[in-house]
């Protein structure tokens, strides 16, 4: 019985003990031990987010190079285009330049041969009456220096001028 | 900081040790061999050495050699009718059964199976009853630093190194990486705190209980060890009941004075029950308020002092068959029992820290629906 009966002694220093132990415990130990676990945790949780952000950080500025580098590239795409495209105008507006003059160079060479040709025929004409003329002339004077042959000239004019 | 602390308690021990055989009283030579007559006729009595071992004692008794016998003188304090007597325990003689009478502050006292019983006005020696207990003697108001106190504040002093030195470690280091004791201690800490308290009480409520759960926790772990250690001759303080019923008079107290509106409303009108139910619920449940400190208190005395009982068992084999040849056979089943103990140790400090956090839940949780 005595084993199951609680002895007044070691209750009352049982108490008074664990009251001090509690209470220096309390301010000496966990209350310091217990706040650098807390506050090693609260760093741990601020460093992994930190480290959240900067991955994400590093995830948007990764995709912004992708982004810019698409765009840069469909630049190039579109400038290379519109370099092609110029070139394919330029040739052809120059064909077509080359085309227009050329022609207008052939007509004017057309025209020119043409003027020149009337008026070399012109000439000519001029040329030939005239040269018709001083042959004329000369033939009339000769003919027209013996009586006999004027009259024959005449009789053979007449006869080659049939008139019809 | 492990190391050093190691080593301070194994030179308190050694301390104490050379302290004790100071003490050796000259005079109790006579004493002793009228003892050991006494002894010598009277058969091994394994009921009564347990007991004696596994209760609390005046002196601090470390060994026997030859005839000597060590122990650690402690004070013995009572409140008499002349007002507070104290004398050390030494002046008994390492007498237990009465005999020798102490006379001090006008009183005669006796040691009677680790008992300090004054001796009634006139009466010169013990007179025992027909049921074995003085009838011409009264027990005094006791607040001796028994073997048990004695012990409690080693543990203390040991808790207070060990934890002290563990915080300064923090203090010490750079962005609070435990080193040295606080490694060790650490890990034991956030297990109460993550596995007892935060599961038990909750989130936003536990924090106010920690000091006393971490308190409670080791200072039983470290008292269910020291009651372990053969060389302290099992001061067994956390098996014995005075011990575990103040621990659980203390979780008591908390869990009445943390009490919330809810906690007292499923006790005295239990809602969500029909009238009848309520009425027949009420004295169950102002019952079950005192069961549980009651379950704690006697779940780790009974524990740990049937260990104890048990390694004592085991050894009185050798002495009840009075051969050696049972030792082998003791020892080996006592050192099962001792490994299964050293489970035990942690187990039931557990056991009372968890069920502490359970009652300080029950007693802070917020009912939302019913």
């Amino acid at each position: 019985m005595d084993l199951v009966t609680p002895g007044f002694g070691l209750v009352f220093w049982t108490a008074i003990t664990f009251l001090i132990l509690l209470f220096i415990l309390k301010k000496f130990a966990w209350k310091p031990i217990l706040g650098a676990v807390s506050s090693r945790e609260e760093s741990i949780k601020d460093a992994l987010a930190a480290a959240e952000a900067a991955r994400r950080e590093m995830e948007n500025l990764q995709a912004d190079n992708e982004r810019i580098l698409q765009e840069a590239r469909a630049e190039r795409e579109a400038m290379l285009k519109e370099a092609r495209d110029m070139k394919n105008k330029m040739i052809a507006d120059a064909k077509e330049d080359a085309k227009l003059t050329a022609d207008k160079m052939i007509a004017q060479a057309q025209e020119a041969i043409q003027s020149e040709k009337k008026a070399a025929i012109a000439e000519l004409k001029g040329q030939v009456a005239s040269l018709s003329l001083e042959i004329a002339e000369k033939v009339v004077k000769q003919e027209l220096s013996n009586k006999g042959q004027q009259e024959k000239l005449v009789e053979d004019m007449l006869g080659k001028a049939t008139l019809n | 900081m492990k190391l050093s602390a190691v080593r301070t308690l194994f030179l308190g021990i050694f301390l104490v040790m050379s302290f004790a055989s100071v003490a050796q009283d000259e005079d109790s030579m006579i004493e002793e061999t009228l003892l050991e007559e006494k002894t010598e006729d009277k058969k091994f009595d394994p009921k009564e050495m347990i007991m004696h071992h596994v209760k609390d004692a005046y002196g601090f008794h470390i060994i026997d050699i030859g005839e000597n016998k060590y122990s650690i003188p402690l004070p013995v304090i009572l409140w008499t009718d002349n007002g507070l007597t104290t004398f050390l325990s030494s002046e008994f003689h390492h007498d237990y059964d009465g005999k020798v009478v102490v006379e001090k502050n006008g009183g005669k006292f006796v040691n009677y199976h680790e008992k300090v019983y004054q001796l009634d006005a006139g009466a010169e020696t013990l007179q025992l009853g027909e049921d074995g207990y003085p009838v011409n003697a009264a027990k005094p108001l006791d607040i001796s630093v028994t073997k048990n106190v004695f012990m409690m504040w080693v543990s203390v002093l040991v808790l207070f190194l060990i934890f002290i030195g563990a915080a300064r470690k923090y203090k010490k280091s750079e962005n609070f990486i435990p080193k040295g004791i606080a490694s060790f201690v650490e890990p034991l800490v956030l297990f109460i705190r993550d596995d007892i308290a935060i599961p038990m009480i909750g989130e936003k409520k536990y924090k106010r209980f920690m000091p006393y759960l971490l308190t409670i926790f080791f200072f039983i772990w470290l008292n269910n060890i020291f009651g372990l250690i053969p060389i302290v001759n099992g001061a067994n303080l956390s098996g014995n009941i005075a011990f575990t019923m103040t621990l659980a008079v203390f979780t008591f107290i908390i869990t009445t004075f943390s009490g919330n509106k809810s906690y007292w409303k499923h006790i005295f009108w239990m809602p969500g029950v029909p009238v009848p139910m309520k009425i027949f619920l009420m004295p169950i449940e102002i019952v079950g308020m005192f069961t549980k400190p009651i379950s704690l208190m006697i779940r780790l005395f009974a524990n740990i002092t049937a260990g104890h009982i048990i390694i004592l068992a085991l050894m009185s084999l050798v002495f009840i068959f009075q051969t050696v040849a049972i030792a082998p056979v003791s020892v080996a089943f006592s050192l099962f029992i001792i490994l299964i103990e050293i489970v035990v140790t942690a187990i039931q400090a557990y056991i009372f820290t968890i069920l502490s956090a359970l009652y300080f839940g029950m007693a802070t949780e917020e009912h939302e629906h019913h």
